[in-house]
Parts: structure tokens; C-alpha cells; sequence
């Protein structure tokens, strides 16, 4: 318990007195529960098995007493008289609103600035949920775990609702006086010291503003800066085609991919639309499937799906580029590359084979070069056109983030910059440390940072002003191929949060602009007469039609190559990676409690980054998961815990930026470790010479990867044994359809005790396609908005409490030094013996007419004998009360139609139980029935590879019937007689036989 | 060795083992009836307002019909209470003046929602749909009793999950008509279990008494 209470405290000094006030119950609800006499008297009296006594070593006496106290109260907690309720109806009621019934809008949600369309579900005036929006270019329907969590993002208690003038609260009209005054200055010598520093800006309207700026401050500067920039990727272009361009992947077309360090089914503006894409190209039953070369330094999705993976440090990713370019006859000087050479040989017979579909795509960490060896080989092959298409660069204005921060930089410290408004971006905390943006800072006379939340820029600014989330503001913002969409708020801004075109708006001298007034008066000149129709068409659509940017022909120089043929340098020794954090990204989603505890993909960590080394070099080094190292390069160095994960490149250690938060909010702070320490400007991705000194410290990280394994020992064996997880080649599968059944064997259906259940109306079902699968984590945050799902703490995840409805296990497949990876969603399997409904002594979990597992919480006494009795271990129990039950604007969140679970409960997947019932009520008063694809299960609907089928196994006709038909379609454990609900379809291989063992 | 108890223990005990079953079964019977008693079920206790709303007078005197007011019975889960506009249709006209009616004109004057305290108050984990009974043949006095009668709203039925699953598991008890759902002067015929089974195979209803059906 003491250990448990110390975890309340690390709040710091500096923390704000303001937050403390509010409640320190938001993640943890533990801490607070130790703490409150109220609570304990509420525990004692309702609930016998005091499980959070079971973390406290002296407490057994404790127990006994509690034990004692709630047997004799045991019934009397549910006595107790319902606390009156109000209903407070409209005063004019809006037409559109039937109290009860969501609506949706449409509106986007930019990502490193580049729009990704949604569609939101909203409860009485509070949008409960993201979906993503059909007609979006970028989402075809589906989402990711970013805009998934994003509503947690809108009601975080801990953003910032005050303006603040050096730490004090102030006004939005003092603000703007000493604005004025500044501007004034500025105004009379041109705005030589006005400078304005942005994220990416794809925003018309913004870019219009920011124009306007500038032609009235014809001295002032725009910069701008992403840490996870594409800055590669325009240079890369810039190399070979002499100006940036954008390269748009056509996925769906290619039949051989070549991945040079791309991991473009997890990350960049198009990842959603490429996993879509790449997924159809996998699935082509009768066509040709889609085979995959990655090459690439740490693991990734991209990698984990690949045909042909191949770990290689980051700087040797350029001489296989090279080599590829060079074995299709491109003059460019490559050497053979050890250990590669056979990846390269199959990879380039096959590109030769596929000449115009085939396509090669670097990643955003590779350096200009490998770009331009990229495009150099997409024309050699005649791709371009197909399978590739360029366009004018997304950003308004393409500038070298990079370059362009450090020149900001250079004038701060000069002294030649008086006024800086920083829009966004928190760049104190995350600019390349050899700027030491901090520093330079402090040399501005006047700094103004517009964010959401008081973090480490704000800080180091005059004025901070909280920012808007864009549920609550409009704007607008353009998709990876050009496409525009109106941001539609959904609510008004919860904390007095300004947009950006609001405060843009104040230093044009037009401080009474609103975001919507600028949006809007924008777009009413660019479409012209018409435009009052098309400004509502577009945002009710989400799009505003012809708005993608047309493909462009630039006319590649490949002479230019042969100028960077001798740059290459193998430098010696260990290097690091930095990488983009899997869940909290570049820092901006550190305080966002879902995404922290999202296990990441491949380690399964949460709450926590870490230094991945690989196998190979935690042997040589005598390194262990949980060492605490020191990574240093010259004088820098940070320190941070080891993780050992195979498939690691041997000398590559990768880091995660975006943890390690000085300030941030209650969630982010005093997670993890801050890797931007280490990171310099001219090696934003990789820094090779790295030194690792071991200090001798350890740290605990909370690591689900061991937790609900399905039987004991090791995973992957267990999943060869079992057959948990089926793959096999697609040319085997050809010859012999039946090779996936083979591999398990299944029971006859009489074989059971029980009277076998009728389901005469609907049968509810769902199939999971594991070639589909990439384990992007989109549904597991999906589901947990959908049913409520609460956020436990470190500390509870440490113990295996953690609460997620789906959790997708990862299994390594192969050698330690090189495995591949196979992820397979779990979620409770519906099943048709289950074990769990017959050993309920109060029959809490019961068969519906239906086929559905229910889980009814009124009636759960916690038992956890149907946990104990479940072979899959899907079920979830509620040891603590991990819902805040407190925080107001949590309860504005959450989901209406899914109870708020208690402590005491189990809880499990339903099928979204509450989206059967919604749509068989609307399709029985529209006396018709429910139709295929009416249904869509949270998981199926943000999935953005279309893994997951749900329907009704009963109708022949439906999609998950016809998927269960299926020769690849399987059940786990059906030695066991369950006869899961839920099947998976086996995952199909695509390998080059000529590289049988690779 | 000599006996430890005296004879007379035999009474106690047997006393204090009969006394203890009696003991719990009073206990027991003394919960239920409490339990079920208006104190917690609120049956028959009208329920104060900061407005006296009369469904009496508005639904037996002048006959305004259900869905006048609770305009989303048949769309959404929730009937809906009016929006204090739906007031003053007519009482912007009748009892303009009202002492009575202050708090009404004073929402629509200044803004400000009327609030009513809740009469039919569902656990937080029942999910119950007006728009699917309301489809399903269950008239609204069926539940809500004889609203026509009550000055003050009270609850007519405990709302214990004994009384829903009563007509779960018996539609042909209670399903009427569609053209006299929101008829507060329909009677149960005398062979209303006859005719009730010819509604319930008219209308096709199907009898859910699975626990996902209100509970999610």
C-alpha cells in the first residue's frame, strides 16, 4: 500500500495548485482510493474481496476484518434508494436533435497537419466517439488509434482553461493590448523581429492568413517544424526531380513492394489508406498476391507483415538501395552489401518481373538519397504512373522544417527576433537539442505559445493561450492526396480554447475573428456563386469535392545521382534510432491515459519507452530487459531501461521519443525517458558511434506480453504446438486447400454434455483475418472508447490488471535473431460450449437466443470463476474502481448505451451487444430485417485493413457466413469443444521460392 | 466425568436454532417487504415539481394527445420531455398571466431549462426503448398506469425486473392494438389472452428474456 500512495506524489514544485484542486483521481483511481476515509467506508460495505489488498504485504489482518464487515453487509449495498434524477429539456428545442438518438458529423482530424476524415457520434450536443468518414480519401471508413483516442483528447481534464502571463492568469483583452502594442513596433520597421512559428500547414485558409501576415509584415518570418518531419522526403524529391514533390503509393496496384526502412502501414499521413490498399492486394483470392520486401533497422508493422525481412542498421539500408538501383542498371557505384545479397538478388528478379507493378518506397528516417534511389528506380521500371503518381508538395508552403527551425534559432540568438507567436508544437521540449531552443528562447522580447495544454514551451513563453481542439473549432485541411476537408467542431470549446485562425486573426488586427468567420469567408471566395450550397455540401460530406492536387510528371535527373554516387560513409560502432513513440507519437499524445496504456505493437510496453537493442547485443553486452543504460554520444547522453526485441538490427538501438514529459499534465509527466537529449539536427534519425555504458540501476517496465498467455510457457511455442496461429504458403494452400484444417483437428458437434443451443433468428459471428492484420492497435482503442473501457495505471498493469476488451497477441515466429511476427487479435470467442457461462454461480454470464456470450454486470457477484474457466482469457475483472467516477468532463465522454462498470465486475467483449440491439430496434420499426453489413462491431469499423467480418452466421448469404466457409477459416482450441463464435483466417504467405529460406 | 451443561441447555439450544431460522426468516421476509414497498418502488407517491404539471387536466380535460409532448416515443429510447416552447404554444395565450406558470415564462424569457424531477427512474444498467414497445403493441398506460388520473405523476408499477419479465415472458397479457397504444381509455378486453396471442403473431413479436436485451 505504501509503495501505492508514494505514487500520488511525484507531482514536482512546479506543479500548478490549480490541478491539485480539481482532483488528483483521473488514471488512478488506486491512489485516491488509498487515501479517502469515504472510499474505504463505500469498499467495506459493498464489496468482499478486497482485491487491492492482496498488493499489500502486512495487510492480511486488514483483510480479514474487511472480510468480516462485508459478509454482515453482504446484500445491504444494493438497498440503498436511487438518488433522485433531473431531465432537463431544451428551452427551443433544435429540429435536427431526437433526445436519444446520436447524430454524426462529419469533420477531420489533422495528424502532423494532414487531414484524416471522420465521422463523430454525438449524444445530445457530446461527441462520444470517432469513426472514420467513408468519402475521406484517407480513411475510407476506418480510423487509427490516434484519431481513436482523440476524444479522450477533447476532455482531458488536465488541458489548460486559463490565459497566463508569466505562470499568472490574465485576459484575452490584456493579451490583445499587449499585442497591439507590440505589433505596432513591428509595424514601424516592417516586422523585421516578427516571427511565427508553425506545425505543418496544409490548411487553405490558414495558408491564406499566414500570406496576409506576411505581405503586411513584409520583414517578418514563417518557420516551421514537425519533430517527426518529412523534410527526406521533399529533399529526396528536390535531388532527382529539382523541385519537392509528394509521392502518392497505389498499394493496391503493386504486385512486388520494396521497402527500403518504410513502415507506411503505421505511420504518415496515408498509413490508414495504404494498410487498406496493401490488405486488398494481399487478399486477391484468384488474382496475383501482393509479396513484400522490407528492409529495415527496428522492427515495425510494415516488417512484421513482410514476405522477406531483412534487419539491417539504419546507415546500410542506403548501399542495399544502392545496390538495387544498381543491379536494375542504374549507374550509381554500389558495393555488395554482406548479409544482403541474396534479399537483393530475389528482390530485384522479382521488380524485374513486375516492371509497371511493382514499387519501391523509402522511409521518412532514410536520407534524401535513398529517396532518390527510389524514385530513380520506380521510373526504371515504368512505375510511375501506376503504381506511383507524384503531386505538388501537401504543405502550403514546403519549407525544410529542419533548416527552417534552425534559422529561427540563429535569429532568437542574434537578438533579431522581438515578437514570436508559436501556433501549436512544443518545440522547447522537442527541437534538436544542439539548437537548445530554450536557451535562444529566452532572447525574445515577446513570446506568445498558443497549445492545448501548459507544457515545457509554455513555460518558457510570456503568454500562453489555450488552444482549441478541433472537435471545438472550425478549420480546414488537406488528406495525402490534396483532398480538403472542412473541420466541423462538434462542441464549443470546453476550456475557453482559441484556434489558430482566431489568434492569427488578432495579430491581422482583426481580433473578433473567429475560426469560423475566417473558414468560411475563405472558402466563399474560392467557390465562387454557388458557394453557400457547396460550402454545406462540403461539410456535411466532409470533403470538398475536386480538391485533389492532379498527378504531376516531373522529369527525373539522373545524373544528379551519379553526383551523390561517393557520399557514402559506413561509419563504424553502434547507432542509434530515433523513432516516433508506437502510441504517444512525437510527445503531442503523451497526456492521453488510452494511448500511454495502449500496449505497443511490438514490445507490448506501456507506460513506459525504452532502448531496444537486439538479442545479439544484449548477449554482448550482458544486458537484461529492465538495465538501466547509459547512452551517450560526445558529450550528450540520456539513460533509459534496455528491452531486448528480436528482429532488432545487430548494432541498432532504438529509442522512442515523445516520453519523459518535464510538463505536460498528469498523465505524461515522469513517463518514461525524454530521448531528444541525444537527438541533434543534422541526425535527426539515426546517430551512428553511440556508446552503452551500463549503470547498474534497473527499472521495472510494465510489459503485457506475458500477461493472459493462453496456457503456460513460452508463447510462441505453445502457438506451434496449438496451432493458435495458422500460416502457411499460398502456393502450398494452392495444392492443397485443406492444409490449414489439417493442422488442427476438430470436434464433432454431439460431442458435448450439454443440449445443444437453437438459435432460430439470428446467429451472431465474426471472422478475423490474420493476413489482414497488421496488430496497429486501431481497435483495441476503438473498443475501449466504445464500451467504456477504463485506464488502470503502471502500477496495475505491473499486475496484470489491465482492462482492454481486445488484446492482440504477437507471436514471434522462427530464429531469436530474426523471427517474423504474426499478430492474432483476442477477444472473448463467443463460444458455443462455454466454459465460462456453466460455472457462474449466479449466472451472470449467460447464452443469448442469439449465440451471444452475455456479460451481465448488475448481476456479477466477482467470483472470477469464469475467468479462471476460460481457456482464452479474455475476461477482464474490475480488482478496483477504475472508472472516474468524478471528473465531470470524463462523464460527458463516455459512451451512453454501455454500462459504467463498477468495481467487482467482470467484463468481457459483448459484440458491441448495444449495436445489435440499436439496429434490430430501427430495422424492426422500419418492419424489415436486419440487413448484412447493418451491424458493424466497434473493432470492425475502425480496423483500417478490414481484418475484422461481423454478422450473422445464420444468413448464407451474409459476409462473415461465406468468410467461415472459408477453407482458411479456423477456431482456436477446438480440441477443447468450445466451438468458438469468433474464428480467424489463416495467414497466407507469399515467398519468393528462390529464396527458400530467407 | 461429570456433564459441563445442566440438562436445561437442551431447551436453550434448541431455542436459539429454531429462534435463529425464525430470526432469518423474519429478517429475510422483512428486506423483501420493505423492498417492495412504495418507500422504495415509489408507487402511488406523487412526485413534487417546481411546475404542477396535471397530466389530469391536460390529457383527461382537454385531451391532448401522448405524443403532443413526448414527441420521440416512437424514434428514440427516450419519450422526451417538451422543451418549455411546446408550453407556450399555449400558454402564451391561456393562462398567460398564471402565478403558477412563472417558472415556465421564466425559462422562455430567460433561456433557462426547466428542470422536472425524474418519476420513472430506471438502474443506470436497464436499457429500455420506448420506440420498441411502442412498435411492439404496449400501450403507454400499460406501464405508466392511468395517467389521465394523476394530477401529480407517480409511478403506477414497481419497476423491478420481476414486472418486466412478467410481460416478457407473457406479451399476450398486455399487447393491444396499434391504433389504441396511446388510447388511455383502452380496457383489456375480456379475452384479451385470446386476442393477444392473435397480436403477438400479428405483430411477431418475440418474447427476448436474455439478459443482453436490457443489460449492456
Amino acid at each position: 500500500m505504501s509503495s501505492l500512495r508514494d505514487a500520488r506524489k511525484p507531482k514536482g514544485p512546479d506543479a500548478p495548485p490549480a490541478k491539485d484542486l480539481r482532483g488528483a483521481r483521473y488514471w488512478r483511481s488506486l491512489e485516491e482510493w488509498a487515501d479517502t476515509p469515504e472510499f474505504r467506508r463505500f469498499v467495506e460495505r459493498e464489496f468482499p474481496e478486497n482485491a487491492s489488498q492482496w498488493a499489500d504485504p502486512v495487510g492480511r489482518r486488514r483483510f480479514l476484518k474487511l472480510m468480516g464487515a462485508s459478509l454482515a453487509m453482504a446484500g445491504v449495498g444494493a438497498c440503498t434508494v436511487q438518488p433522485p434524477e433531473r431531465i432537463i429539456p431544451y428551452v427551443k428545442q433544435p429540429e435536427e436533435i431526437v433526445p436519444g438518438k446520436p447524430l454524426y458529423y462529419a469533420t477531420a482530424m489533422p495528424q502532423w497537419g494532414i487531414g484524416q476524415g471522420l465521422l463523430v457520434e454525438s449524444h445530445m450536443g457530446r461527441p462520444t466517439k470517432i469513426e472514420g468518414n467513408p468519402d475521406h480519401p484517407a480513411s475510407l471508413g476506418a480510423s487509427n488509434h490516434f484519431s481513436q483516442a482523440s476524444i479522450l483528447g477533447l476532455y482531458d481534464p488536465d488541458r489548460s482553461d486559463v490565459i497566463r502571463r508569466a505562470g499568472r492568469i490574465d485576459t484575452w483583452d490584456n493579451f490583445l493590448a499587449e499585442l497591439a502594442s507590440a505589433l505596432e513596433v513591428e509595424a514601424g520597421r516592417g516586422g523585421r523581429g516578427l516571427r511565427l512559428l508553425t506545425g505543418t500547414i496544409t490548411s487553405p485558409s490558414l495558408a491564406a492568413q499566414i500570406e496576409e501576415l506576411l505581405t503586411l509584415y513584409p520583414g517578418s518570418k514563417h518557420h516551421q517544424w514537425e519533430p517527426l518531419n518529412r523534410d527526406n522526403v521533399l529533399e529526396g524529391a528536390k535531388l532527382v526531380f529539382g523541385r519537392p514533390v509528394e509521392t502518392r503509393y497505389r498499394f493496391d496496384r503493386a504486385k512486388v513492394i520494396v521497402s527500403l526502412d518504410s513502415d507506411f502501414l503505421a505511420w504518415g499521413p496515408a498509413s490508414v489508406r495504404h494498410a487498406r490498399d496493401f490488405a486488398g492486394a494481399r487478399r486477391s483470392e484468384d488474382g496475383e498476391m501482393s509479396r513484400l520486401y522490407v528492409v529495415e533497422p527496428t522492427p515495425s508493422l510494415t516488417g512484421g507483415v513482410a514476405d522477406h525481412r531483412l534487419a539491417l542498421e539504419s546507415h546500410r539500408v542506403e548501399a542495399v538501395a544502392r545496390r538495387l538501383a544498381a543491379n536494375l542498371g542504374i549507374e550509381g557505384g554500389a558495393a555488395s552489401v554482406e548479409s544482403a545479397e541474396q534479399w537483393i538478388a530475389g528482390a530485384v528478379a522479382d521488380l524485374q518481373r513486375h516492371r509497371g507493378d511493382s514499387l519501391v518506397v523509402a522511409g521518412d528516417g532514410q536520407p534524401p538519397i535513398v529517396h532518390a534511389l527510389a524514385h530513380a528506380i520506380n521510373h526504371r521500371l515504368g512505375n510511375v504512373g501506376s503504381t506511383v503518381e507524384y503531386t505538388r508538395p501537401l504543405g502550403a508552403r514546403p519549407v525544410n522544417q529542419t533548416e527552417s527551425l534552425g534559422s529561427l534559432v540563429d535569429d532568437m540568438r542574434s537578438g533579431g527576433v522581438d515578437l514570436l507567436v508559436i501556433l501549436d508544437g512544443n518545440p522547447v521540449y522537442d527541437a534538436p537539442v544542439d539548437f537548445d531552443f530554450a536557451a535562444a528562447l529566452q532572447s525574445v522580447k515577446l513570446r506568445i505559445h498558443l497549445s492545448q495544454s501548459e507544457d515545457e514551451t509554455s513555460q518558457g513563453c510570456h503568454w500562453h493561450i489555450p488552444g482549441a481542439h478541433f472537435l471545438e473549432s472550425w478549420g480546414d485541411v488537406r488528406a495525402f492526396d490534396g483532398t480538403v476537408s472542412i473541420i466541423q467542431p462538434l462542441i464549443r470549446p470546453l476550456y475557453g480554447g482559441r484556434s489558430s485562425h482566431e489568434l492569427l486573426g488578432a495579430l491581422l488586427g482583426r481580433p473578433g475573428l473567429t475560426a469560423e468567420q475566417a473558414v468560411r469567408d475563405h472558402w466563399a471566395a474560392q467557390m465562387g456563386p454557388d458557394s453557400e450550397k457547396q460550402w454545406r455540401k462540403s461539410v456535411h460530406d466532409g470533403v470538398v469535392a475536386g480538391t485533389a492536387f492532379p498527378p504531376l510528371t516531373p522529369q527525373l535527373d539522373e545524373a544528379a545521382l551519379r553526383a551523390e554516387a561517393g557520399s557514402t560513409t559506413s561509419p563504424s560502432g553502434m547507432e542509434v534510432l530515433f523513432r516516433g513513440d508506437p502510441c504517444v507519437a512525437d510527445g503531442r499524445y503523451a497526456n492521453n491515459g488510452w494511448l500511454q496504456e495502449l500496449p505497443k505493437p511490438l514490445t507490448k510496453l506501456t507506460w513506459d519507452n525504452a532502448a531496444l537493442i537486439s538479442p545479439a547485443m544484449a548477449r554482448e553486452l550482458s544486458l537484461e530487459n529492465g538495465d538501466v543504460v547509459r547512452l551517450s554520444h560526445g558529450e550528450r547522453g540520456v539513460e533509459a531501461p534496455i528491452w531486448v526485441l528480436p528482429g532488432q538490427a545487430a548494432r541498432s538501438v532504438t529509442v522512442h521519443l515523445g516520453s519523459g514529459h518535464r510538463r505536460a499534465g498528469r498523465v505524461a509527466e515522469g513517463v518514461g525517458f525524454d530521448a531528444y537529449p541525444l537527438r541533434e539536427s543534422d541526425k535527426l534519425w539515426n546517430a551512428a558511434g553511440i556508446q552503452i555504458e551500463k549503470t547498474g540501476q534497473r527499472r521495472f517496465l510494465a510489459c503485457t506480453q506475458n500477461h493472459h498467455l493462453i496456457e503456460t510457457g513460452l508463447a510462441s511455442q505453445q502457438a506451434h504446438d496449438r496451432h493458435l496461429v495458422r500460416e502457411t504458403e499460398i502456393e502450398e494452400y494452392r495444392s492443397n486447400p485443406e492444409v490449414i484444417h489439417e493442422m488442427g483437428h476438430e470436434f464433432p458437434e454431439e460431442m458435448t454434455l450439454y443440449p445443444p443451443h437453437e438459435y432460430p433468428g439470428h446467429a451472431w459471428g465474426m471472422v478475423i483475418d490474420l493476413g489482414a492484420c497488421t496488430g496497429c492497435n486501431a481497435c483495441v482503442v476503438a473498443c475501449q472508447s466504445e464500451n467504456n473501457i477504463p485506464v488502470v495505471g503502471k502500477q496495475m498493469v505491473e499486475m496484470g490488471r489491465e482492462m482492454h476488451w481486445i488484446r492482440i497477441d504477437r507471436y514471434f515466429e522462427g530464429d531469436l535473431d530474426d523471427p517474423r511476427y504474426v499478430h492474432q487479435p483476442m477477444i472473448c470467442q463467443h463460444c458455443e460450449n462455454a466454459p465460462c457461462e456453466v460455472v457462474c454461480p449466479v449466472a451472470a454470464t449467460s447464452h443469448s437466443a442469439e449465440g451471444l456470450n452475455e456479460m451481465t454486470y448488475n448481476r456479477c457477484v466477482g467470483t472470477r470463476y469464469c475467468s479462471n474457466n476460460c481457456p482464452y482469457k479474455v475476461r477482464r475483472f474490475n480488482f478496483l474502481l477504475y472508472q472516474d467516477w468524478d471528473t465531470p468532463s470524463l462523464k460527458l465522454m463516455r459512451n451512453p448505451d454501455v454500462t459504467v462498470r463498477s468495481r467487482g465486475v467482470m467484463e468481457k467483449c459483448t459484440f458491441c451487444v448495444q449495436r445489435i440491439n440499436a439496429a434490430r430496434i430501427v430495422a424492426r420499426n422500419e418492419d424489415r430485417k436486419i440487413e448484412d453489413g447493418e451491424i458493424v462491431t466497434a473493432c470492425e469499423a475502425a480496423c483500417p485493413s478490414q481484418a475484422i467480418t461481423f454478422g450473422d452466421i445464420n444468413d448464407s448469404a451474409s459476409r462473415v457466413a461465406r468468410l467461415k466457409a472459408d477453407k482458411l477459416n479456423y477456431g482456436i482450441l477446438n480440441e477443447l469443444n468450445t466451438r468458438p463464435r469468433t474464428t480467424y483466417l489463416a495467414r497466407l504467405k507469399n515467398s519468393n521460392p528462390e529464396l527458400a529460406d530467407g | 466425568m461429570s456433564q459441563i451443561f445442566h440438562r436445561s441447555m437442551n431447551t436453550y439450544s434448541r431455542l436459539s436454532i429454531f429462534g435463529g431460522v425464525f430470526l432469518l426468516g423474519a429478517t429475510l421476509w422483512l428486506a423483501d417487504t420493505v423492498y417492495r414497498s412504495s418507500y422504495f418502488t415509489g408507487v402511488g407517491v406523487p412526485r413534487q415539481q417546481s411546475v404542477p404539471f396535471s397530466h389530469k387536466h391536460h390529457v383527461d380535460g382537454l385531451g391532448i394527445d401522448c405524443r403532443y409532448c413526448h414527441a420521440s416515443v416512437e424514434e428514440s429510447h427516450f419519450a422526451g420531455i417538451p422543451p418549455t416552447e411546446t408550453c407556450m404554444t399555449c400558454h402564451s395565450q391561456i393562462w398567460a398571466d398564471s402565478p403558477m406558470l412563472e417558472p415556465v415564462r421564466a425559462s422562455y424569457r430567460d433561456n433557462r431549462p426547466l428542470q422536472w424531477n425524474r418519476v420513472h427512474d430506471l438502474p443506470d444498467y436497464a436499457y429500455f426503448n420506448h420506440s420498441a414497445h411502442v412498435k411492439n403493441g404496449i400501450g403507454c398506460t400499460t406501464c405508466h398506469g392511468m395517467v389521465d388520473q394523476m394530477p401529480l405523476m407517480w409511478n403506477a408499477n414497481p419497476m423491478h425486473m420481476e414486472w418486466c419479465l412478467n410481460c416478457h415472458r407473457n406479451p399476450e397479457k398486455y399487447v393491444r392494438p396499434r391504433d389504441q397504444i396511446f388510447n388511455v381509455d383502452w380496457r383489456p378486453p375480456p379475452d384479451q389472452i385470446e386476442q393477444g396471442r392473435r397480436l403477438v403473431e400479428e405483430y411477431q413479436i418475440e418474447t427476448f428474456v436474455y439478459c443482453s436485451t436490457c443489460h449492456h
